[in-house]
């Protein structure tokens, strides 16, 4: 059984250049995929590709069949259905996911009444639990603000709660934790970690940072100028790369972090 | 005699007009001429702030900020020259922070201009080798900052804030928008600096292994205040503070 199955796929701007070129890739229910790759190497617009949410001028061609619904070339209303149900994204940037003139209640309330017709109390209700799952202090306050109002770890963990709300199969999860203080991110990591795992859900875990791809993902894709340069378990690539490119990171994360060993005399 | 520390804080607090806590209190620090300091903490600890106060671009609400000993007077004018010549910056942003309508050889001869240092002629030959240094090619003076990509930004960056052979570098978060990469790359470089031309670095930064790359001494923020400072190696290699130790604690590490 697999939950995403790319074929192929391919993504070019209408000036004709390749920006995703021929990736192929699959997870099954409950994996947890890193994509591992710099800036511009197609991992975050593989990742959109995957819920049909390329932006404008780019086109997809190739294949993305995610639970059984094939998503390049699908209607509006075929992807409406799908979003949410089936995989959920949280963004970097938890400002641009949030409606700034919304207090986060009612945004985490609309997936929920849509998905599970939820009305009045038991509705509110239900946004308070999501907001406790989480692990949110204090969720009526949390509630009642505006994503301005509350701090960009509680703002990340409010999209986390609307990304799960429908209890999709599969989270997107694009560099998460890359806007948020270090000890911020350690905290959302676990989060997500024990909240997948309690659920069976499949991650894709879209990152530049090995160190945090290696909390979340059990097996990971490298990708470089659009192209997949190397596949294997994280453990694996980060102890014997083959790749000279996924060599190249692994060097130049290990060296910065060895200059934390500061306990040896250099 | 030895010579002051080229730049100090004593005792500085500042509030921000109508907020209720300083966004800094009571921080005395001092940046020893050829040393390297790090200020360290999390978002809202007054990283920043602390930074702006020894550019001279903001004034604390107490305490003072002394250069070569003498404290900055922003109203006086000859000194801030001689401020500017020597004390410049980078910020970490190298998408905002260079002028997009400029070409890179006006936007790196900028401080040699306004400095009064030099004319577009004189400035040339000083532009060129501030490329040089950082590892761009010499047609770069003829391109425009779009043309290159984070990290060739960010040499343009320092290129720019070299060029007029500054004693101190002060550095916001100068790495963190760069690829792993890129990253090394660029913190080779401003070390490669620091050794060679004796440049003072004083960084901010989250990125604790970036600032054991790059500076003996590091200073922990937390709520507007200095919890610990000390050598890098002691501060950051045997934490007194459990604030330093969380932070420690929360960086995410490679499989071993």
């Amino acid at each position: 059984m697999t939950l995403l199955d790319l074929s192929g796929l391919t993504l070019r701007t209408t000036d004709g250049t390749t920006l995703v070129d021929d990736l192929s890739l699959t997870l099954a229910p409950g994996e947890r995929l890193g994509l591992i790759g710099e800036s511009g190497s197609g991992k975050s617009l593989t990742a959109l590709a995957v819920l049909g949410l390329l932006p404008e001028g780019i086109t997809a061609t190739g294949s993305v069949e995610l639970a059984g619904t094939q998503i390049v070339g699908a209607r509006e209303e075929q992807l409406t259905r799908v979003r949410g149900r089936d995989a959920a994204v949280v963004f970097q940037e938890p400002l641009t996911a949030l409606d700034p003139l919304m207090r986060a209640g009612r945004q985490l309330a609309e997936p929920l009444r849509r998905r599970h017709g939820l009305r009045g109390p038991a509705l509110k209700r239900a946004v308070l639990d999501a907001l406790e799952r989480v692990r949110l202090a204090e969720p009526d306050r949390i509630a009642r603000s505006f994503p301005h109002e509350i701090s960009g770890g509680q703002r990340q963990r409010v999209a986390l709660a609307m990304a799960l709300a429908c209890e999709p199969k599969l989270l997107i999860a694009d560099e998460p934790t890359t806007a948020l203080d270090v000890s911020v991110q350690a905290e959302m990591l676990d989060l997500i970690d024990t909240l997948v795992r309690e659920r069976d859900m499949a991650v894709v875990f879209v990152s530049h940072d090995l160190a945090v791809v290696a909390r979340i993902a059990d097996r990971a894709v490298v990708m470089r100028q659009g192209r997949a340069v190397e596949e294997g378990t994280v453990l694996g690539l980060v102890r014997s790369p083959a790749h000279a490119y996924t060599r190249a990171l692994v060097g130049s994360a290990r060296r910065l972090e060895s200059a934390l060993n500061l306990g040896d005399p250099r | 005699m030895t010579p002051p520390p080229v730049l100090e804080l004593r005792d500085v607090s500042l509030h921000h007009r109508g907020s209720d806590t300083p966004a800094v209190q009571d921080v005395s620090l001092t940046v020893e001429t050829g040393g390297s300091l790090a200020l360290v903490g999390e978002s809202g600890a007054g990283k920043t702030t602390l930074l702006r106060l020894l550019l001279g671009l903001g004034r604390p609400t107490r305490g003072t900020v002394a250069f070569d000993g003498t404290e900055l007077a922003p109203r006086d004018r000859r000194q801030m020259r001689a401020f500017r010549r020597s004390v410049q910056c980078v910020f970490q942003d190298p998408y905002s922070s260079l002028d997009p309508r400029r070409r890179v050889g006006d936007i790196v001869a900028e401080p040699l201009r306004s400095l009064g240092l030099d004319t577009k002629a004189t400035a040339a030959p000083k532009v060129a080798e501030a490329l040089e240094r950082v590892g761009l090619p010499a047609d770069a003076v003829r391109r425009y900052p779009h043309e290159f990509s984070g990290g060739q930004r960010q040499r343009v960056a320092i290129a720019r804030a070299t060029v007029c052979h500054p004693r101190v570098l002060l550095a916001d978060e100068p790495v963190s928008a760069l690829d792993v990469t890129t990253r090394v790359a660029v913190v080779d470089l401003i070390a490669e600096l620091k050794r060679e031309r004796g440049l003072t670095v004083v960084m901010v930064s989250h990125d604790l292994s970036v600032v054991a790359s790059l500076c003996e001494r590091t200073a922990v923020l937390e709520g507007g205040r200095v919890v610990e400072q000390g050598d890098t190696a002691r501060v950051l290699g045997a934490p007194a503070h459990p604030y330093t130790r969380r932070l420690l604690d929360a960086v995410p590490r490679l499989p071993v």
